[in-house]
């Protein structure tokens, strides 16, 4: 009686620490800061380098091979300006996995879609437009889904990106300077 | 007598259940089980119900990948403007729940024909403004449009802007109405791909040779016997290798895989890419004419067994099926006349204007490693919305502003472009103003 009541006592121990060890390493997840940082990161990277590697070197201020444009489909050697890149690679990633999500907004957008639209991305814009080289980090519920929502700087890193800006007959600030923050790129994780 | 009601209605139920459950099952006309006439678009292959519904309790997801699997190469030669990939982002969660762009059949409802917009699909009116409901704000132009005035002819649509976008309007302002006319570029894919597409071995059939020597006469002046494609070339079953009294299109596409490709992508063909009987005209809503009622639809119709003779297969044999005023106006209308020129030798050939040419249009591909000139036989392929043809077919010999015109002008359109559009469309003059700003 003694040796079945013992065997019982073990097994449950074990069952309890197994279920409490699962729920510890749950909760040990990632930190969402740390995985929306890390997504930044690799964006931020490739983003600059194909403005600097490929746009820049190639491109009508480099060797002439390209012809970035907004309109590249319907031109010959027409590439995707950098800020299409982005986007090409935002709704590339979309089809792949619903696990986090990504765009390029702003408070002065050449195309009006592009601009805030939730209450999260209108501060979160804002703060890195007041606060350089600082992040905004917050939650919000869109649909029936809580998301946290980060929100990084995008600066102008090259005179196309400024050229580009103040130039356009639809850009709303035509006074970009180099090394300014001219959106943000907004990431989603749901939570 | 309660029993004899248990009796009868077991007996309903179970024949009830019997007739339907063959219907499903076994039966290959399933035309009882509609819930209601599909569109002008799918009415051909409505009774091939899992073309659409591929999986029976798939949901929407499953129906939009049978709407993909058939349009999405299309749209993205068309360049979309609205993908599916655009509405992913949860910021756009507040205007999904109002149009759920995501899918095709928000716009595009089936079986509800009494619904049928005259682009031959269903369509809501306000699809446009409920995103774009404050465009006047940016553009003083707009300010006071109707809200379902935006995809009118000549300004604006969903899918396809390829011709009507702002820059595209400023680059292609200037230029007279007409210009000097276009030599359309000659096909060339079959003779180009030929000796890569044409069987080595075709078997000879001398006793049939021998039987019908008028027919050797006609295919010895033809381009299949310049290429080398003997009567056992289309007359054989590539298997069996035995004689083929009519070869259909499964002999053509040996060596026209792509124009087959195409055709079946088109409401001539549509039916056999479904496996379907071909379509007949008695069977579509658009006025054909009486002895060509009855005929199916198939590679002969058009280009003939023998002859091969392209010049006929592009406006001729088109008018002897189709009787709508557009048709009926060709051969008096410019085009028409340019065609009639053409054949008396008056100009080349290659600058005449016929059906094929702005229905069928010639697009240079890059197949099996060569550059070709292929015609796209897909003849709804650039048909709605009709500023699809802008681009590739009316700027071609017209300037921008008159193809935006003519092409908004119903009553152009139906006596064939015999004379100059009754309206203008304003968007040039838009685009050019905001731009001089």
């Amino acid at each position: 009686m003694k040796k079945a009541a013992l065997i019982a006592t073990l097994i449950t121990t074990v069952i309890t620490l197994t279920a409490c060890k699962e729920e510890t390493e749950a909760k040990a997840g990632i930190d969402p800061k740390v995985y929306t940082d890390s997504l930044f990161a690799v964006m931020k990277a490739d983003r600059s380098n194909y403005t600097k590697l490929i746009i820049q070197r190639l491109g009508p201020n480099g060797a002439g091979a390209i012809k970035p444009d907004e309109h590249w489909e319907d031109i010959e050697n027409g590439a995707l300006l950098p800020a299409q890149m982005f986007r090409a690679g935002a709704e590339a990633v979309a089809t792949m996995t619903d696990d986090f999500t990504y765009s390029l907004q702003s408070l002065w957008p050449i195309n009006k879609q592009n601009a805030p639209k939730t209450p999260a991305e209108e501060a979160g814009l804002k703060y890195i437009a007041e606060n350089p080289g600082e992040n905004y980090y917050g939650e919000e519920t869109l649909g029936d889904v809580t998301y946290y929502t980060a929100v990084y700087p995008d600066v102008a890193v090259s005179p196309a990106c400024t050229g580009c800006h103040n130039d356009h007959k639809d850009s709303p600030k035509t006074d970009f300077k180099i090394g300014e923050v001219m959106g943000g790129v907004v990431i989603r994780v749901p939570l | 007598m309660k029993k004899w009601l248990w009796f009868g209605w077991i007996v309903v139920s179970l024949g009830l259940a019997g007739y339907y459950g063959y219907s499903f099952f076994q039966s290959e006309n399933k035309q009882n089980l509609l819930i209601g006439d599909a569109s002008y678009g799918h009415y051909q292959i409505e009774l091939a119900c899992s073309a659409c519904h591929t999986e029976a309790f798939g949901g929407q997801e499953s129906i939009q990948k049978a709407c993909v699997g058939c349009h999405a190469e299309e749209l993205e030669a068309a360049h979309d403007s609205h993908p599916k990939k655009k509405f992913t982002d949860p910021r756009n969660a507040d205007l999904l729940a109002v149009l759920d762009a995501r899918y095709c059949v928000s716009c595009h409802t089936e079986h509800q024909q009494e619904q049928t917009h005259p682009m031959g699909l269903t369509l809501p009116k306000d699809y446009c403004f409920h995103c774009h409901q404050d465009i006047g704000e940016d553009r003083e132009s707009h300010k006071n449009l109707a809200f379902d005035s935006c995809a009118s002819a000549g300004c604006h649509n969903y899918h396809d802007n390829r011709a009507l976008y702002e820059d595209f309007l400023l680059e292609n302002h200037q230029g007279a109405w007409v210009n000097a006319l276009a030599r359309i570029t000659s096909p060339n894919a079959a003779a180009k791909l030929a000796p890569e597409r044409i069987p080595a071995a075709q078997p000879d059939f001398p006793q049939q040779v021998a039987q019908h020597p008028d027919i050797h006469s006609e295919w010895s002046a033809s381009s299949h016997a310049e290429a080398g494609v003997s009567c056992g070339g289309c007359h054989s079953d590539a298997t069996t290798q035995a004689w083929v009294e009519k070869p259909g299109i499964e002999q053509c596409q040996t060596c026209h895989l792509n124009e087959a490709n195409s055709y079946k992508a088109g409401k001539h063909g549509m039916r056999l890419a479904q496996s379907l009987s071909a379509i007949s005209p008695v069977e579509s809503h658009l006025p054909f004419k009486e002895q060509a009622l009855s005929q199916h639809q198939g590679c002969n119709s058009c280009h003939g067994a023998h002859k091969t003779d392209t010049q006929f297969a592009a406006a001729q044999a088109c008018l002897g099926c189709h009787n709508d005023q557009h048709s009926l106006a060709f051969e008096t209308s410019p085009h028409g006349k340019l065609l009639s020129q053409a054949i008396a030798g008056v100009f080349p050939v290659e600058q005449a204007v016929t059906c094929a040419t702005c229905h069928m249009p010639r697009e240079e591909k890059t197949l099996m490693g060569h550059k070709v000139i292929q015609v796209n036989h897909n003849q709804n392929d650039n048909l709605r919305p009709n500023e699809k043809m802008i681009r590739p077919v009316c700027m071609q010999c017209h300037n921008l502003s008159f193809a935006i015109d003519a092409l908004a002008d119903p009553a152009l359109i139906d006596n064939n472009f015999n004379g100059k559009p009754s309206q203008h469309i304003p968007s040039i003059d838009w685009a050019r103003r905001r731009e001089a700003k």
